[in-house]
């Protein structure tokens, strides 16, 4: 089942082409990864599954996104497209306020007003993100006192407090230390029962430990795109194997 | 040679430092040892407490004075605090790029203008604007506050725009990744992360608010009597100075110095709360 499908999109900005005539298709409930040089587009393209690049100015977007057979642009209304579609962002990005009000911004965003019922929320969050254990005695602190792993956990569970279907993770653990990014790997091979997840990532490694599927991006352009082993394996493009084996990039 | 010049640049940044420590100092010397005396005459009680000033019988209350000044403020911030803040939200995520240097500008031109000039805009146009509508005699504190409350715009438009615009992004995009609309993200999240900057803001004001004179003198009324209502007039700490300076002589003298103190004293637990206030931030 594709839970997400891309034909054809090319995005601009300005008059610069970032991405050339992408397609691709994101199956439901895996782990989907993309690889490749800094500058290649790969979070451009996770932006726009979101919409989030509709903040950049100039950005001009042709082609298709659906969501379940809907399109992303005109028949899904942004912010319900962003509850079911969340983001986890490069850098962790906690509200300044308390770890509780953190996880519950997003579940009061969208009418959850029982304090019996976010109570159930965050808990179930934080749990599913790991982190319950290491916050439950400070949820009215600060979460700006977190390690960077933690809060970085932290944003993912105020992701899921809105219950999204689909995760987009723009390269997690690029800022954390490698006790934190193996935590954040684990969770992600987790969560994939409930959610289906696409990663940017820098890391090689990374991609090949916990994605299924892997595309390769080289300025602008989808490379390749395939079953995670077997284009770590086999890939079929000179260009796919000249990155995985560390020629350039 | 270097070395010397080094050391040389040195002294003349740590005297031109030290100038304005002096200032505030001689300020706060010179306020204290020609007013403390007169409030020890006068009695601390009677002075700060006392309900009539009457120089001519020797009778020196100030609580209409302070009140004076304390519901002017009060109006100002009632007035200009809201209009303020907004202004500085639809500055800083709102205005569309053609507006803003003109907005910018205006609102920067605005804390440029002389006090003496707002005051005469208050003359001419909202005297006679509450004398036509409310009754009265038109000076009054409701007019008082409406100019204060415009005057304090420009300081707390400039340091909460700033204090706006100093959130980082992410906060902003993080807030609508989970799906909240622009307004919500602002007021949510943008905003109570600038709380410490727009705190600073209001305070800022008041400290403007609380010190205006020439433009409270033009509107207020300046009865030195206890305020009866806000369609009456008020006098405050300044004007209470500036009015009567000019003729004063001896314990009255001493006593407008007096006054001088107690405004002084106003400013500095102002400036005192704002930094507990910043201390305790989250």
């Amino acid at each position: 089942m594709n839970k997400i499908v891309i034909e054809n999109l090319d995005l601009y900005y300005k008059d610069f082409k970032a991405l050339k005539n992408v397609n691709l298709t994101i199956p439901e409930k895996e782990i989907i990864a993309f690889i490749g040089p800094s500058g290649c587009g790969k979070s451009t393209l996770l932006k726009s599954l979101n919409r989030m690049n509709d903040l950049v100015e100039g950005c001009r977007i042709t082609g298709l996104v659906t969501l379940d057979n809907k399109n992303i642009y005109t028949d899904i209304e942004i912010n319900m497209l962003r509850k079911r579609v969340g983001m986890v962002f490069q850098k962790p990005n906690p509200f300044p306020m308390s770890i509780y009000d953190n996880i519950a911004y997003g579940p009061r965003t969208h009418g959850v007003k029982s304090k019996a019922k976010l109570d159930d929320i965050i808990e179930k969050s934080l749990r599913d993100a790991a982190i319950w254990e290491e916050v439950k005695d400070r949820l009215k602190k600060s979460a700006l006192g977190l390690s960077g792993g933690q809060q970085q956990r932290l944003c993912i569970a105020r992701a899921l407090a809105v219950q999204p279907e689909v995760l987009l993770m723009d390269e997690p653990t690029s800022a954390l230390d490698p006790i934190s990014t193996s935590k954040i790997e684990d969770l992600a091979v987790e969560l994939k029962k409930d959610y289906t997840i696409v990663m940017v990532t820098h890391n090689m490694q990374q991609a090949a430990r916990i994605s299924d599927k892997t595309a390769f991006f080289l300025l602008g352009e989808v490379i390749e795109y395939n079953e995670t082993e077997k284009l770590f394996s086999m890939p079929k493009d000179k260009r796919t194997e000249d990155y995985i084996t560390g020629r350039f990039g | 040679m270097n070395k010397i010049l080094e050391r040389l640049m040195e002294i003349v940044f740590l005297v031109a430092a030290c100038m304005s420590v002096l200032a505030v100092a001689l300020i706060c010397f010179f306020l204290f040892v020609n007013g403390i005396p007169a409030i020890k005459e006068i009695g601390v009680f009677d002075f700060l407490l006392g309900e009539k000033w009457k120089p001519s019988n020797n009778i020196y209350g100030i609580l209409p004075m302070i009140l004076g000044s304390i519901y002017l403020t009060a109006g100002a911030i009632i007035i200009g605090v809201p209009i303020g803040i907004l202004t500085s939200v639809f500055m800083a995520k709102y205005c569309p790029k053609r507006i803003y240097p003109f907005l910018k500008s205006s609102v920067e031109l605005m804390a440029g203008i002389p006090s003496i000039v707002y005051g005469f805009f208050g003359l001419v146009l909202l005297v006679p604007f509450i004398r036509e509508v409310f009754g009265g005699n038109g000076s009054s504190m409701l007019t008082a506050s409406i100019l204060l409350g415009i005057m304090i715009l420009p300081t707390i438009v400039g340091v909460s725009e700033a204090a706006i615009r100093a959130v980082p992004s992410q906060y902003y995009e993080g807030s609508l990744a989970l799906g909240a609309t622009h307004e919500r993200s602002i007021f949510f999240v943008v905003l109570p992360a600038a709380k410490s900057g727009i705190i600073a803001a209001v305070v800022l004001g008041i400290g403007r608010a609380i010190g205006e004179t020439m433009a409270v003198i033009m509107v207020a009324g300046n009865q030195a009597r206890l305020p009866k209502g806000i369609f009456k007039g008020v006098r405050t700490l300044t004007a209470n100075i500036v009015i009567e300076m000019g003729y004063a002589a001896d314990l009255h003298r001493e006593a407008l110095i007096a006054t001088g103190v107690v405004l002084f004293v106003f400013i500095l637990i102002i400036n005192l709360s704002v930094s507990l206030l910043n201390r305790r931030k989250y």
